[in-house]
C-alpha cells in the first residue's frame, strides 16, 4: 500500500476579486426589479394613510370612491373579520390596515385597488374619514412619563420569531426591556478618579433603499403567489400563512433583484396589506410604495440616552453606565431586537470591572421602527466612545494608547456566556489611525478621531443550500440570500467553484423562489457569506464526495466530472444534487452565539469651519475584519458604502417630526449624500486573520463601518474642540455650540 | 393628444394624455424598464434619460415635451459601440451594487463624457451629484469614470 502526499491545493476562486456576476444585466438595464413586473389581469393598489399622528376612526365613507370608473374595491378594516389581522413577528401588534384607531402619521386607514394607477389614486381622494384626535406620544421620552396616553391598549402577543426569550409585559408605553449588570457598579464609581458623564441624542433616521416597498400579490383559493421587496422571503411567508390560515408551502415568495435594502427590507411590510387588497379584488394587485410612503414603514429609532464612564487616572477603564429609551414607533417591528442589540453593544469591548445597562423599546406615535444597517452599534457607540476619547484627553494619553491598554483580546469574554472575542481589536484600531495619519502634524480646526465597537452578527443561524451539477458541466446553486447589492451571488459562485475546482463562470446563483430555494432564515446581520455561504460550501461539496464515491478515490479531477456522471446515469443526462445545512446545533461555535462578532472600527480626520458650523470630513479609514475575503473588491465597496451612510446619519441625515407629523417626508428636505460629500480619501483595510465560522475561515461585513463612522466624526469634532451630544452635526448645531464655547471661555481655536 | 419622438434611433408616434409624464411613457407604454422611479422629485437622478443627448429627469419631464425630439435611455445606449467601454469601466471597479442607480448614472457619464466636461476628480464629483446612490458609497463609480475620462 502506498500512500500519497499531496501538496495542499491553491486557492484560485475566492480571495480573487472576480467581477459581479450581475454587472452586466444591471448596467445594460436588463435586471428586474418587482416594480418591474407585470402578472396577468393585474391591478394596481394604492393605500390611503393617515393624516394624523392619533386618533380614533368615527367613519369611513367609501361610497364615492368605488363609484369610480376602474376600481375594483376599496378594503378597510371591516374586511378583515373573518382573520386575526394582528401581524409581527416580534410582537403580533399591528393591523393589516388600521382598526379602530390609528397611531401614526402615515399608516395605512384603507387601500384601492383598480385597473389603473390613476383611478386608484383618485379613488384614494375620494375617501372620506372622520377621525377623533388622541393625545399624542411625540418620543419616548413623553412616552414614559407620568400619565403618557397608551398607544396601544392591545395584550402583548408574542410574535412568531420574536427570538428574545419570554417577553415581558408590557409596562405602560415601554414593550420590551433590556437589561445587563455585571459587577459593584456603585463601588466602581465611588472610587474612580474620572467620571465622564452626559446625555446625547441620536435622530430618526431613513433608510432609503433607491427601491421602494414593491409588491405584487395573487390569491387564489388557499394559495398566495407574491412577488415581493423583501431580505427575509422566508420569515415574510410564515407571517402571511399564519396570517390568512393558509399552509406555510401555501404561501410562494418570489424575489428578485432589491433596490437597496439596508434592513428597511427585512421582515413584513407591504405584503400582508397587498395580499388583503388582492383577496378582496379576486386578482392580482400590486403595491408600489412613494419614497414618503417607505419613509413610515420602517425607519432608523431615534433615541435619548445618558451614559457615565468611570475610570482611574492613569486611563483605566473601570465602569460604566447606560440607560437609553427607544423610539420605536406606532408598531414594535424589530425594537425589541434593536434594543436587545443595542444593549450588548452599550459597554463597548472593554475589560470592565462593572457595568449596567437599561435600554427600553417605547411605543410613540411615529412611523414603526425596524432595522437599519449596523443597528444598536450605531446608535450607541458613538456615545462611548466620545466618553473614552474624553477620559484619554482628562488622563492626559492618546486615544489609541487608550483603546491599546483597555481593549478586550481575542478570546476573552464579551458578554457572560456568549462568544468569546473572535477579532483583533487592537491591531484593527492601529491600522485605521494609521490610514488617516494619525501621528501627522495637524493644523487648528482640523481633528483626527478613532472609534471601535463590536455588532453581535449573524442573527439565528439557519441555512440550506442546494447545489446541481448538471449534465452539460455546469453547477446551479440554489439559495435564500437576497441579492440587494451586497454580491452574494456572485460570491456563493466563488465559494461553490473553489469547493469543486471549477471555475466560478461555470456557476449560476438565481434569485429565491420559496416554492424550490431550500430555506434561508434571513438576508441581514452580515450573515450571508458567513452562514448561508457555509451551507453553499457544504453542498458543493456533498457533490465533490458524491463524486469521488462513483470514481471509487478522492483523486478527482473537475475534467473527469462528465465521465463520471455518465458512468452513474448511464446516458448524458441526470444531475447529482448536493445538500448544505448549517444549524445552531452541533456546529461548534454556532451554539453559544452570535455567530460572530462583527468589527466596528474606524477613523477619521474632519476639519471645522467655525464661521459656518460646516464639518467636512477629509479622511476616513475602517477596518473590515473579515477572516478571509472571499471577493476583495466587493468587500471594500461594501466598507464604502457603510462609510457614507455613516457620514450621512453623522453629519445632516434626520426625519423632522412635530408632535407625531413628520415634515420631510422627500428627497427634497431630506438630505442623503451626494459624490460631493465623498471624503477626500477613503481607505477600507481588509483584515484577513482567517478566524471567522463561515467558508474558508471567513466572517461577514459591511455593517461594522456605519457604526465606526458617526463615532470617529464626533470624536475628530471634538479633538478640532467642538464635543457634540447630538445627532447630526448639522452646520447650525456646531455652530451653535461653538457660541456656547466662546462664551464658556472654551473655544481653542 | 398625439405625440412622435425618436426612442433609441425608433420613431414613435403614440395618443397621450398631456398630463403623462415621459417616466410612465417609456416603462408603461414602451416596455423600457431600465429607467427607474425613486424620489419623484428630480433629486435622485434614477429616471435620466437623454433628450437630444442632453441629461433630464424623466420622472418631471412631459412625454409631450420630447414632441420632435431624440430620446435615449439606458437600453439604447447598451446598444451604441462605445457602451462596451462604460460596461468594461463599471464592472472592473465594480461601480455598481444594487443596479437602481445604475442605468440613469450611465446615462449621465456617457452625456458629461461626450461634452468633456469630467476633466479632474472634483469635476467628476460635481458632475454627478445629481445622481444618488446609496450602496456603493461613489468611490467606485468616480474611479470608473476617471478611468473613462482619462482622469489620473
Amino acid at each position: 500500500m502506498t500512500t500519497t502526499v499531496r501538496e495542499p491545493r491553491t486557492r484560485t476562486q475566492v480571495g480573487v476579486s472576480r467581477p459581479r456576476r450581475d454587472a452586466a444585466e444591471k448596467l445594460r438595464g436588463q435586471a428586474q426589479f418587482v416594480g418591474d413586473m407585470l402578472v396577468p389581469r393585474m391591478l394596481y393598489g394604492k393605500v390611503l394613510r393617515s393624516t394624523i399622528a392619533h386618533g380614533r376612526i368615527v367613519s369611513i365613507d367609501t361610497t364615492a370612491a368605488e363609484k369610480i370608473p376602474g376600481v375594483v374595491c376599496v378594503l378597510t378594516g371591516a374586511d378583515l373579520s373573518d382573520i386575526d389581522p394582528y401581524y409581527g413577528h416580534a410582537i403580533k401588534d399591528r393591523p393589516i390596515v388600521a382598526i379602530d384607531k390609528v397611531r401614526f402619521h402615515g399608516e395605512q386607514v384603507a387601500a384601492v385597488a383598480a385597473e389603473t394607477p390613476a383611478a386608484a389614486a383618485a379613488a384614494v381622494d375620494a375617501i372620506v374619514v372622520e377621525y377623533e384626535e388622541l393625545p399624542v406620544v411625540a418620543d419616548a421620552v413623553a412616552g414614559v412619563a407620568p400619565g403618557a396616553p397608551l398607544v396601544t391598549e392591545r395584550e402583548m402577543v408574542p410574535g412568531l420569531f420574536h427570538g428574545l426569550g419570554e417577553l415581558p409585559e408590557r409596562d405602560g408605553n415601554v414593550c420590551y426591556r433590556y437589561a445587563l449588570d455585571k459587577g459593584e457598579l456603585e463601588a466602581v464609581f465611588a472610587h474612580a478618579d474620572i467620571v465622564v458623564e452626559g446625555e446625547y441624542t441620536f435622530p430618526s433616521v431613513y433608510q432609503y433603499a433607491m427601491e421602494t416597498h414593491t409588491v405584487i400579490a395573487q390569491v387564489e383559493g388557499d394559495e398566495i403567489s407574491l412577488w415581493a421587496t423583501c431580505q427575509h422571503p422566508f420569515l415574510v411567508r410564515a407571517e402571511i400563512a399564519d396570517l390568512f390560515g393558509v399552509p406555510v408551502a401555501n404561501v410562494r415568495i418570489q424575489v428578485p433583484y432589491l433596490g437597496g435594502g439596508f434592513g428597511s427590507k427585512s421582515y413584513t411590510k407591504m405584503e400582508p396589506l397587498t395580499v388583503a387588497l388582492a383577496r378582496k379584488a379576486g386578482r392580482p394587485v400590486k403595491i408600489q410604495n412613494r419614497v414618503g410612503e417607505s419613509m413610515v414603514t420602517t425607519r432608523r429609532h431615534n433615541m435619548r440616552a445618558t451614559m457615565r464612564t468611570a475610570a482611574t487616572k492613569e486611563g483605566r477603564l473601570l465602569g460604566r453606565e447606560v440607560e437609553c429609551l427607544f423610539d420605536t414607533g406606532a408598531y414594535a417591528d424589530n425594537g425589541p431586537r434593536v434594543v436587545a442589540t443595542a444593549g450588548d453593544a452599550a459597554p463597548g469591548p472593554y475589560r470592565w470591572s462593572a457595568y449596567r445597562v437599561d435600554a427600553a423599546c417605547v411605543y410613540t406615535n411615529r412611523a414603526p421602527s425596524g432595522s437599519y444597517r449596523a443597528f444598536g452599534a450605531t446608535h450607541l457607540q458613538w456615545i462611548g466612545e466620545s466618553q473614552i476619547d474624553e477620559i484619554a484627553r482628562r488622563a492626559g494619553i492618546d486615544p489609541v494608547e487608550v483603546r491599546r491598554q483597555n481593549l478586550l483580546t481575542p478570546g476573552e469574554e464579551v458578554r457572560s456566556g456568549g462568544k468569546p472575542l473572535d477579532a483583533d481589536l487592537v491591531g484593527d484600531v492601529e491600522k485605521v489611525a494609521q490610514a488617516v495619519g494619525w501621528d501627522e502634524p495637524k493644523r487648528p480646526l482640523v481633528g483626527r478621531g478613532v472609534s471601535v465597537g463590536l455588532l453581535a452578527a449573524g442573527a439565528h443561524p439557519v441555512s440550506s443550500a442546494v447545489c446541481r451539477l448538471e449534465a452539460d458541466g455546469r453547477v446551479v446553486v440554489l439559495v435564500g440570500t437576497t441579492e440587494m447589492g451586497q454580491g452574494p451571488r456572485t460570491a456563493f459562485a466563488q465559494i461553490a467553484a473553489e469547493e469543486l475546482r471549477i471555475d466560478a463562470d461555470r456557476v449560476t446563483v438565481r434569485g429565491t423562489d420559496t416554492r424550490f430555494t431550500p430555506y434561508d432564515r434571513s438576508t441581514g446581520a452580515s450573515r450571508s457569506t458567513t452562514v448561508a455561504g457555509l451551507a453553499v460550501q457544504r453542498a458543493a461539496n456533498d457533490i465533490r464526495r458524491q463524486l469521488e464515491g462513483i470514481a471509487g478515490t478522492d483523486d478527482v479531477d473537475p475534467d473527469d466530472y462528465l465521465a463520471l456522471m455518465r458512468k452513474h446515469f448511464g446516458f448524458a443526462g441526470g444531475e447529482l444534487i448536493g445538500r448544505g445545512e448549517v444549524t445552531p446545533v452541533g456546529t461548534g461555535s454556532y451554539a453559544e452565539g452570535p455567530v460572530f462578532w462583527e468589527v466596528c472600527v474606524g477613523a477619521a480626520e474632519v476639519e471645522v469651519d467655525p464661521q459656518t458650523g460646516f464639518v467636512h470630513v477629509r479622511r476616513t479609514a475602517t477596518a473590515a475584519d473579515v477572516g478571509r475575503a472571499i471577493n476583495p473588491l466587493l468587500v471594500e465597496r461594501q466598507d464604502e458604502g457603510a462609510t457614507l451612510q455613516g457620514l450621512g446619519n453623522a453629519l445632516f441625515e434626520e426625519m423632522v417630526y412635530d408632535e407625531g407629523l413628520l415634515l420631510n417626508d422627500t428627497l427634497l428636505d431630506y438630505r442623503i449624500p451626494t459624490f460631493e460629500d465623498l471624503p477626500d480619501a477613503m481607505t477600507c483595510v481588509i483584515v484577513e486573520n482567517e478566524d471567522g465560522p463561515g467558508p474558508f475561515g471567513a466572517k461577514g461585513c459591511g455593517e461594522g463601518a456605519l457604526a465606526a463612522v458617526p463615532a470617529a466624526i464626533v470624536n475628530a469634532l471634538a479633538d478640532a474642540g467642538v464635543p457634540m451630544n447630538e445627532l447630526p452635526l448639522t452646520p447650525e448645531r456646531v455652530w451653535q455650540r461653538i457660541q456656547e464655547l466662546k462664551e464658556e471661555g472654551k473655544w481653542q481655536n | 393628444m398625439e405625440v412622435a419622438l425618436s426612442v433609441n434611433g425608433r420613431e414613435v408616434v403614440r395618443d397621450v394624455a398631456p398630463q403623462e409624464l415621459l417616466l410612465d411613457f417609456l416603462r408603461d407604454s414602451l416596455g423600457l424598464t431600465g429607467s427607474k422611479r425613486s424620489c419623484e422629485v428630480q433629486v435622485c437622478g434614477a429616471c435620466t434619460v437623454l433628450v437630444d443627448g442632453l441629461p433630464v429627469s424623466s420622472c418631471c419631464y412631459l412625454v409631450a415635451q420630447a414632441q420632435g425630439r431624440e430620446v435615449t435611455t439606458i437600453e439604447g445606449l447598451a446598444e451604441r459601440p462605445e457602451f462596451e467601454r462604460l460596461e468594461d469601466a463599471f464592472t472592473r471597479h465594480a461601480a455598481l451594487q444594487c443596479g437602481f442607480c445604475t442605468p440613469g448614472m450611465l446615462l449621465t457619464v456617457s452625456a458629461l463624457l461626450e461634452s468633456g466636461e469630467l476633466g479632474s476628480e472634483e469635476q467628476i464629483k460635481q458632475s454627478l451629484s445629481g445622481n444618488l446612490c446609496r450602496c456603493t458609497g461613489y468611490r467606485g463609480i468616480v474611479e470608473a469614470v476617471a478611468d473613462l475620462a482619462g482622469v489620473e
